[in-house]
């Protein structure tokens, strides 16, 4: 039986008005691979960074690696890595200096951060390209790259923002298979989430379906099916969630430029 | 140690690889220097002020690193922008030693820059009073950058996009720049105006360089130090303080 690396109760987020999460709990077990799967708009991304010290919850209690991310947020940064869902790179930068500059600030000892940059640059299909700045990169390329370097310093939590997407299979494969090798040999708990019901299906050990901020379901995908009585998690995740397509309200950084735009300058 | 080194170097590599804006950035000074320091040179003589250039150019290299740490600090806004303040901003790096980074990254490339003015104006009849005393004028133009990086670095911690741009460079930057004795003499001033520039830490700054190039303090030296000095501690844990609340 193994514990709880994440524990989250009551967790709940307003933005001025509008309830993004809603007294959600639930926990992951250490070393488990957890996908956290949703609609659009469900309340995933600002849900991870709550976890992540980017947001403060507006209620509830996180703890992460038996720390209060809300409080301790230095010591909470020590124990995770994670690929944000929006570009996060720097641009004017090469795709090597992003890589060193990651490994600098997370301290990953000199010769190691080469041998692992080398590798991850090899495995997502980069290392060619070491020297060349990431403005003339692709869309692809970017993502591969933000994965590659949420890996460096083997994180004892790694959280994914829908990582694979728009990745074409062979990537997506080479991808989790390193990540799930992390896992099983160093024991590193993976947070994830997609809208690739096969990849959860594939590669979850438990499952979250959380929709319009609220948990619906939580369980394996067997469990999920069976509770369901469907054949595949796509047919579970339509049932449980609806058919509906969701409109997404603009956040708040679009809310802000049209606050400005009305007032003028 | 490793951690403070990356942070600055980032900065480092990013002004070198804009020469386009490294060399924009000097053209503005340059007019001043030529505009203002032949434009005035006669009248400030007949004031029995003495060479105006001479006067000039230390207000003028102040102006430069103002400006460039100013813009440097502001750049965070743009790493908001593009999405790489979130990979700073979850890394296992205390607060003030990211700011410490950044801000000494902005101070070194504003310093360059100021050197280069410096050079600049010693090619128009600028003339160094004791080259003795040139490491204390670095100093002050470290300080002045400092100062102005994290002032820049703490003000664009509350702004979400460039839209204010313009508000800090009309509002602040430049009230700045015009209220610091950098283009007239202190002495002799008197009401508001003379509040005004007490009160502008910039004044300080171009005092000291104007003292140490030149032989000639306003305040003085000692006076100069300390408020430049204190103004950059407050504004370095203000900027930290600032940065830590930067919710995303
Ligand atoms: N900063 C914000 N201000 C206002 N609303 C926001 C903000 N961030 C997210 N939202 C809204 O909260 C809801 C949940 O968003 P999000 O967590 O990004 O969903 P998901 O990642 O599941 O697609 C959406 O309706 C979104 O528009
Ligand atoms: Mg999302």
């Amino acid at each position: 039986m193994k514990d709880a690396i994440i524990t989250i109760k009551g967790l709940t987020k307003n933005f001025n008005g509008f309830t993004a999460v809603n007294d959600i709990s639930f926990e992951v077990k250490g070393g488990h691979i957890f996908a956290f799967l949703g609609p659009n708009g469900a309340g995933k991304t600002t849900t991870i960074k709550m976890l992540t010290t980017l947001l403060n919850p507006s209620k509830g209690d996180i703890v992460l690696n038996g720390i209060d991310p809300t409080k301790d947020k230095d010591k909470a940064r020590r124990s995770f890595g994670i690929v944000f869902q929006d570009p996060s790179l720097d641009d004017e930068l090469t795709a090597y200096e992003n890589m060193e500059f990651h490994g600098a600030i997370y301290k990953v000892p000199k010769r190691l951060r080469e041998d692992r940059i080398a590798y991850l640059m090899n495995l997502v299909g980069l290392f060619e390209r070491r020297n060349d700045r990431i403005k003339t990169f692709s869309g692809g390329m970017k993502r591969r790259l933000e994965i590659a370097r949420g890996l460096i310093h083997h994180p004892k939590i790694l959280f994914l923002d829908e990582p694979t997407l728009g990745l074409d299979p062979q990537t997506r494969n080479s991808i989790w298979d390193y990540i799930k090798k992390l896992n099983m040999e160093e024991g590193m708990t993976v947070f994830f989430t997609t809208h690739y019901m096969e990849e959860a299906e594939k590669v979850a050990d438990t499952i979250a379906i959380i929709d319009k901020g609220i948990i619906l379901k939580t369980g394996t995908a067997e469990e999920l099916k069976g509770l369901t009585k469907t054949k595949s998690l796509e047919e579970a995740f339509l049932k449980l969630t609806g058919y509906s397509i969701r409109e997404e309200r603009s956040g708040a950084v679009d809310n802000l430029r049209t606050a400005k735009r009305i007032w003028g300058r | 140690m490793e951690v403070l080194y990356v942070m600055w170097l980032r900065q480092i590599k990013k002004y070198w690889r804009s020469r386009a804006r490294m060399i924009g950035s000097l053209g503005q000074p340059l007019l001043f220097l030529i505009a203002f320091g032949f434009g005035f040179g006669s009248i400030y003589q007949k004031a029995e002020g003495g060479n105006f250039i001479q006067f000039l150019a230390p207000g003028i290299i102040a102006m430069s690193i103002l400006f460039t740490a100013m813009f440097t600090g502001i750049e965070l806004i743009w790493d908001r922008q593009f999405g790489f303040l979130k990979e700073t901003l979850v890394a296992p790096v205390s607060r003030p030693l990211i700011m410490l980074g950044r801000t000494l990254g902005g101070a070194t490339v504003s310093v360059f820059q100021g050197v280069v003015v410096l050079l600049v104006s010693l090619l128009v009849g600028f003339k160094i009073g004791n080259p003795a005393l040139l490491p204390l004028a670095l100093l002050f133009m470290f300080l002045i950058a400092l100062l102005f990086t994290a002032f820049g670095t703490a003000i664009a911690s509350r702004m979400d996009d460039m839209q204010a741009f313009p508000l800090v460079m009309n509002f602040i930057i430049m009230p700045i720049f015009f209220f610091s004795g950098a283009l007239f003499p202190l002495e002799g001033l008197s009401g508001p105006i003379e509040v005004i520039t007490n009160f502008n830490p910039l004044s300080y700054g171009v005092d000291g360089l104007r003292g140490a190039l030149g032989g000639v303090y306003h305040f003085g030296l000692f006076a100069d130090l300390a408020v430049l000095v204190l103004t950059t501690t407050f504004l370095f844990a203000a900027g930290s303080y600032l940065f830590s609340k930067i919710e995303i």
